[in-house]
């Protein structure tokens, strides 16, 4: 308890010195928020100088060992940092797959080699990540991708397609699952390799989405060649290296449920809705639904805390990252479901005049939400894990 | 907020819970009690063992004869105990009874009641619901009447958990003139005191009080005059979340139960648990379990550390173990078909004490309104 306060206060003072004034309060504006690369700007220059103030001291990616760009911290002293962030309303200064998904994967299966050459790159915000997982008929069934990867001396040649590589057009690297093996069963035959997008032969469309333009793409390969010594893991064990990648995905897409909320749901209701004579909302139905979204998030919170202190008391991590990715994004749906129901028909603006940024953003906001429970494995296959792996119910 | 993981010691209590109460025949034991359908409804060897062990006294203070514990470990002897649907009134005299003593009784209340119900020798029963009075305390119209240098109480009490063979009573009354609620310790066999037994769904012990110009002392009075309501709330959440952990246990044991039905029942040539409409329904369930669990300790914890959050995260607590609890065992009797419906099968008795636990000290949505009341919305 000594040590955290002791570190609150070493990261307070921190912040307060080398965090930019002018991203203090951007929290909820996306702008603010860097995943660093060589092909994206920092819409905000200060985005920047806070990637690198933070990346000196380790904080873009704190719990990183400081050999590889990290601060070393323990669960609960990043807590505190991320508390610290929060209390001047910071984004964080990193973002991005390589944070949140190939870093943490790179420490948990790469060689030392690998971990060297990629993390400290990953946590000073030099280069951008993209993930090649989905293609056009392997999405649930994953394991039925069909991305070749053949052997050519020192290099894999990979011929296929990805689709819903998020962020492909702006990433550096992809790391990708392809098909080393044909012939054995499908799991059996996949590696987990990483790809240089500059390499010869990618070549990286766009996809609009009914929220309109996204950040999603559509990522074809033609005879791209690879080193053999970017395979992550063993060749052909790659379905294992996925699993555990998918669980950092998970838990970071299901974080949202508790996320940043852009609104309190009672303030937005109390706007749109009014109140009565002793100030509640004035639709008891409404409220009801109100208070409900709050309790979830308050309970899939404490799940998450009580998670995290099990893991802390030395329990061992299970299928747990499913049931948060579930729990956390038919929350964040149903919450923004709900946001657009207060708003009512001032919801329903796509651009122009009529409406407030606040409520443009929303409209655009709920309809991205709509594919919360479809990405990182939908629900249902969340729910499939779940019953094989927890449960143990029989095929 | 203390850490949302159970110790060593109270992975421990919780075991040798859950020893004694399997060791005395769990469910079953719950089915004979039903069919011998005697008026206490429980087993006083097994309220005596459980003295012996000490849970009689986890939540109070050593100088008293207790263990010094807190809720935190309360609960664990709960959910024990709702796994095997035990019937002894530890919530309604322990945690409640003897908490209300412990918090607000004098000095002399203490000494009368409190060393005996941690020895298991008196056993209080709190009378909160009256006919039409639903779950809100303050609506309580039992009329407390100055009689000389002491009071007179009128009115009757419904559904007094515990209440047949009680030592003693709490009754929240109005005092004339006054503008609260005053709470009188009671004792069974005072003149004017009618204590008729009830049969509810879930077989428990519990009994109508009807109060014909009750005579009781000054010093009767628990607490101050018209300064009830404010240690009967405490009392109030302690007990609810007490209840929380119980039907935790009965949610968890009805759950497993029917997930090794899908195991073993075959339709169709093949397990049932093999259908992907019943697996879904199954990880849902095993989710909601899974938060339920979450807001208990969450609850337990804050009401033991004193938070300024307690009665958000009791309100939360049992929001959600209500709504759980109702999901998993109608889900239940549903997966196991027309043998849940049969009374041979248990699975009928853990819904019955589902509804019970869920009405108990107010269902989802009192707790819903309760929750957005506390949060200003």
């Amino acid at each position: 308890m000594t040590d955290l306060s002791a570190f609150r206060e070493e990261a307070r003072a921190w912040v307060e010195a080398n965090s930019p004034e002018f991203l203090r309060g951007k929290a909820s504006d996306p702008n603010a928020w860097a995943a660093g690369g060589r092909k994206a700007p920092f819409i905000y220059p200060e985005s920047r100088d806070w990637l690198l103030a933070a990346a000196d001291r380790g904080f873009s990616v704190p719990t990183w060992p400081e050999r590889y760009g990290g601060a070393g911290l323990s669960r609960d002293e990043a807590i505190v940092l991320h508390e610290e962030f929060a209390r001047l309303a910071l984004p964080m200064p990193l973002t991005g797959f390589g944070y949140s998904m190939i870093g943490p994967t790179l420490l948990d299966h790469g060689t030392e080699a690998q971990r060297t050459e990629h993390l400290p790159k990953i946590a000073r915000g030099e280069i951008r990540w993209c993930q090649g997982y989905s293609e056009p008929n392997a999405g649930s069934d994953l394991a039925s991708l069909a991305t070749s990867a053949v052997r050519d001396g020192d290099f894999y040649v990979i011929n296929g397609q990805k689709i819903w590589t998020s962020g492909a057009d702006e990433a550096d690297w992809i790391f990708m699952l392809v098909r080393t093996d044909p012939d054995v069963k499908k799991q059996r035959g996949i590696t987990f390799i990483l790809v240089d997008m500059e390499s010869p032969g990618v070549e990286v469309r766009p996809i609009r989405l009914i929220s309109g333009a996204s950040p999603f793409c559509e990522t074809f390969f033609h005879n791209v060649r690879a080193p053999v010594h970017q395979v992550i893991g063993e060749v052909n064990s790659g379905w294992t290296v996925a699993k555990a990648l998918l669980g950092h995905e998970r838990t970071s897409i299901g974080g949202m449920g508790r996320g940043r909320p852009r609104a309190s749901l009672p303030d937005l209701a109390r706007d749109y809705v009014g109140v009565d004579e002793s100030g509640r909302i004035h639709d008891p139905a409404l409220r009801e639904r109100v208070t409900q979204c709050e309790m979830d998030a308050m309970s899939y919170g404490l799940t998450i805390r009580r998670h995290g202190d099990g893991l802390e008391a030395g329990h061992k991590p299970g299928p747990e990252s499913s049931m948060f990715k579930y729990y956390g994004t038919e929350l964040n749906m149903r919450r923004e479901e709900l946001m657009l129901s207060i708003r009512g028909p001032q919801a329903l603006g796509w651009e122009g005049e009529g409406f407030e940024p606040a409520e443009l953003d929303q409209t655009r906001t709920w309809l991205r939400s709509r594919a919360n429970s479809i990405e990182g494995g939908t629900s249902e296959i969340q729910l499939n894990i779940i019953v094989k792996r927890v449960l143990g119910l029989p095929d | 907020m203390a850490p949302l993981v159970l110790t060593a010691p109270q992975n421990m209590l919780a075991r040798t819970a859950a020893e004694l109460i399997e060791k005395h025949g769990g469910v079953d034991r719950q089915r004979k009690l039903r069919d011998e359908a005697g008026e206490l409804g429980y087993s006083p060897e097994v309220w005596a063992e459980m003295a012996d062990l000490g849970w009689l006294g986890i939540p109070f203070a050593e100088e008293h004869g207790g263990l010094g514990m807190g809720m935190a470990e309360t609960v664990l002897i709960t959910e024990a105990m709702g796994r095997g649907l035990a019937p002894e009134p530890f919530v309604s005299a322990v945690v409640f009874g003897g908490g209300l003593i412990a918090d607000a009784g004098s000095s002399e209340q203490v000494a009368a009641w409190l060393p005996p119900t941690i020895e298991g020798e008196k056993k209080l029963a709190p009378a909160l619901l009256e006919p039409g009075g639903r779950y809100r305390v303050a609506r309580t119209s039992t009329a407390a009447e100055r009689n000389g240098g002491g009071w007179s109480l009128s009115g009757e009490k419904t559904q007094v958990v515990g209440g047949v063979g009680a030592d003693g009573y709490v009754i929240p009354a109005r005092a004339a003139g006054g503008d609260g609620l005053t709470l009188f310790l009671v004792p069974a066999g005072a003149g004017g005191l009618e204590v008729v037994a009830q049969r509810r769904v879930d077989s428990r012990n519990s009994a109508i009080l009807r109060l014909n110009g009750v005579e009781v002392a000054a010093d009767a009075v628990l607490g101050e005059v018209d300064g009830g309501l404010e240690p009967l709330g405490r009392a109030v959440d302690r007990a609810t979340v007490a209840v929380c952990g119980e039907m935790l246990g009965v949610m968890t044991e009805a759950f497993e139960r029917t997930i090794e039905y899908l195991k073993s029942r075959s339709q169709f040539g093949v397990l049932i648990g093999t259908f992907q409409a019943l697996k879904h329904r199954a990880a849902k369930m095993f989710i909601e379990i899974e938060l339920s669990r979450s807001t208990v300790m969450a609850a337990a914890r804050a009401l033991d550390d004193g938070s300024d959050d307690a009665e958000l995260q009791v309100s939360n607590a049992k929001a959600r173990c209500s709504d759980a609890l109702i999901l998993v065992t109608n889900e239940a009797l549903q997966m196991h078909g027309g043998i849940g419906m049969t009374d041979e099968h248990d699975v009928g008795l853990f819904m019955k004490r589902a509804r019970a636990l869920e009405f108990a000290f107010g269902d989802a949505a009192f707790h819903r309104e309760r929750f957005a009341r506390l949060r200003g919305f």
